[in-house]
């Protein structure tokens, strides 16, 4: 199926009035199957564009509901072979946008052309490595050109003016925006500083913003488009309503599509 | 950053954007304190007076009768706490009292490093904690007591294959949520720029202190350094001092667990690949999609899946060499050090001078004059060493 670029969907929630909604979950978590099923639902539930995680052993930079995601996928026997696979599959129901989320010596070990290519085959949009800092990105980047992927980069509280300048010149897709200092993971507020945090980096760039780590509830949505930004994205509290329904799949399908419905609609203004 | 932290392609900067000012405010710190004589004063008082500095350099001439070389063992054992760890967690634990930190946290395998920064938190009055894999916190129960002894809370970390590697994720990751107040006291020549460049600066000491007693005692350099390399920083200690001395060869022995050609070991150099790993490109021990792979040895400061990135440069520029050594041959020669010298040395040591027997016993290397980095003393590996005897104690 054809894809939609990032910018086409924030082009058009914004004729809309709305916010962009991403969900984020771990390809293969708890299996292969549920996975893509529990994908397809997502998409089925409105949501504007996927972040999918490639399971990795040593997750430095998540909190215990992503590595737990990790280690279902490990156990259900899910391996990067098949998370192409999946993204393949996935990319045939659904003409949205995918980021994907990992770490980099996945990409590495693969041969970081050779990586990228295979991502654009499957039908990826954007790469964000966790581990991997403007500094030493100058070949994902050259990477990502090559196959007309985006690169998108992270911006903390923590990252200064200047810093932020040079991140905007190569970021590609949207900034993502930490709106803690820490690890992925819901948290119960969203941390009172994000505001301004979104108001500085809208000062420095045109490109889209979407806010993570630690975004579980409506309000959090609500606050931060309020705020300037132009998109959410939630991982962990998604990602624990799998965890809990682990043995009843149909309560687990009903909580995503209420959960997902919920936090869409509050990107309505 | 001033630097990028190359060691011709390996070492660098791979981490969460979020520990980004974290590395670069160090990077800052290390570079202005390291030459300032304040500082410098300092740690010189701390080494000599607290940790016991400088140590011996004892020639072993039992062993050294028995196997036809002359054998130094550099007595990094005598140290206070037991080990080498000791000089980088004084001279890092300083540094974040120079920064204006108030916490210190560190990872640790065998204990040694645990312990080494939970004395030199509690001397400098800072609080500490211990990220430890729980197998390690049940294979090393007596280092646990000490260092909650000395004030540091111990953290079990339960995911993975709960050894240092893990440890050192679950630092990282309460790192990431504390970086005002908390440095993080890494213990090897590992992780993202500037802690290799630093760990072997704090460690260098191992390596000034043995080229000079060795030109005292033999009026000569040695032929050949030997030590065991983990993450590597009592090698790159050792090592530092003698790598510009081209005569000298330099060889890391590292953890070959049941034997390198099993699953379970932890020979990073010899077996593994190019690969990054807590924050630096080096070699490291990995899946052929770049899983990280689960390691074993019966030597828990050795059972470590990557190694400090400036080794990787030393192999791959020849500079230094890298060899395994498996379980029973390390329990072999901690029984013979005891036997022959009346010195108990730590398992991980054990590896050292258990490369050090078969090194001498080869033809070409006779009458050569050797220097084993004695890393650290066994009291901490004695339930170990009686389980794997068949002895109860």
């Amino acid at each position: 199926m054809n894809k939609l670029s990032y910018s086409e969907i924030f082009k058009k929630s914004k004729e809309n009035n709305e916010g962009v909604f991403i969900p984020f979950i771990v390809a293969g978590d708890p299996d292969y199957d549920t996975s893509l099923k529990i994908a397809k639902n997502l998409v089925d539930n409105g949501v504007d564009a996927l972040e999918i995680g490639f399971p990795f052993s040593d997750p430095v930079a998540d909190g215990p509901s992503v590595q737990n995601a990790d280690l279902r996928a490990f156990d259900s026997g899910m391996t990067i072979e098949k998370c192409f696979k999946f993204i393949k599959e996935l990319r045939e129901y659904t003409d949205k946008p995918f980021g994907l989320l990992l770490y980099y010596n996945i990409v590495y070990k693969h041969g970081i052309d050779e990586f990228y290519r295979k991502l654009k085959e499957s039908g990826v949009n954007a790469v964000l490595i966790a581990d991997l800092p403007p500094e030493e990105a100058d070949d994902a980047i050259e990477a990502a050109n090559n196959n007309s992927l985006e690169q998108i980069f992270i911006v903390s509280q923590a990252t200064d003016n200047e810093r932020l300048k040079k991140i905007t010149k190569i970021v590609g897709g949207f900034i993502y925006i930490a709106s803690v200092m820490g690890t992925t993971g819901a948290r119960n507020k969203v941390e009172h500083n994000t505001t301004e945090l979104i108001k500085r980096i809208r000062e420095h760039t045109e490109i889209p913003l979407c806010v993570g780590f630690g975004i579980s509830k409506p309000e959090h949505v609500k606050e931060v488009l309020n705020a300037g930004a132009d998109g959410a994205i939630v991982g962990s509290a998604l990602i624990n309503i799998i965890a809990d329904n682990i043995e009843n799949h149909d309560v687990m399908f009903r909580e995503i599509s209420d959960y997902i419905q919920i936090m869409k609609e509050a990107t309505r203004m | 950053m001033k630097y990028d932290g190359k060691f011709g392609k390996y070492g660098g900067i791979f981490i969460p954007e979020l520990l980004i000012p974290a590395i670069e405010e160090l990077e800052e710190a290390f570079y202005k304190f390291k030459d300032n004589k304040e500082f410098i004063n300092e740690l010189n008082f701390y080494l000599k007076e607290f940790a016991g500095r400088p140590t011996g350099l004892y020639y072993a001439e039992n062993l050294s009768e028995k196997l036809g070389c002359k054998i130094y063992l550099k007595r990094e054992d005598m140290l206070h706490t037991g080990a080498h760890k000791i000089n980088n967690a004084i001279g890092q634990g300083l540094l974040a009292k120079y920064m204006g930190k108030t916490e210190l946290i560190a990872e640790t395998g065998a204990g040694q490093h645990g312990i080494a920064t939970a004395v030199i938190g509690a001397k400098l009055g800072m609080k500490v904690k211990v990220f430890m894999g729980s197998t390690d916190v049940e294979r090393q129960k007596l280092n646990v007591f000490r260092m909650e002894l000395s004030g540091a809370e111990v953290i079990p970390v339960d995911m993975g294959s709960k050894t240092l590697k893990d440890s050192i994720n679950e630092a990282f990751r309460y790192w990431i949520s504390n970086l005002d107040t908390t440095h993080y006291l890494i213990g090897t020549t590992m992780g993202p720029h500037p802690y290799p460049t630093m760990v072997k600066y704090f460690q260098s000491i191992i390596g000034k202190e043995a080229r000079k007693q060795i030109l005292e005692i033999e009026g000569k350099l040695p032929d050949t350094i030997i030590a065991c390399v983990g993450g590597g920083s009592n090698a790159m200690g050792i090592f530092s001092g003698f790598v510009d001395d081209e005569s000298v060869d330099l060889i890391g022995v590292e953890a070959g667990g049941e034997g390198i050609d099993s699953l379970d070991h932890g020979a990073t150099l010899t077996k593994g690949s190019e690969g990054i790993l807590h924050g630096s490109l080096s070699i490291i021990l990995q899946t052929e999609e770049g899983q990280i792979s689960e390691t074993s040895s019966v030597s828990a400061g050795l059972d470590y899946p990557g190694v400090g990135p400036e080794h990787a440069y030393l192999k791959s520029i020849n500079r230094a060499k890298y060899v395994p050594i498996n379980n029973d041959e390390a329990l072999n020669a901690l029984q013979v050090l005891c036997e022959t010298e009346g010195i108990i040395p730590a398992l991980e040591s054990s590896h050292a001078i258990a490369y050090a027997i078969k090194y001498a016993k080869q033809e070409e290397n006779k009458g050569k004059t050797i220097i084993v980095n004695l890393s650290g003393r066994g009291d901490k590996d004695m339930f170990t060493v009686a389980k794997e005897l068949g002895v109860e104690i």
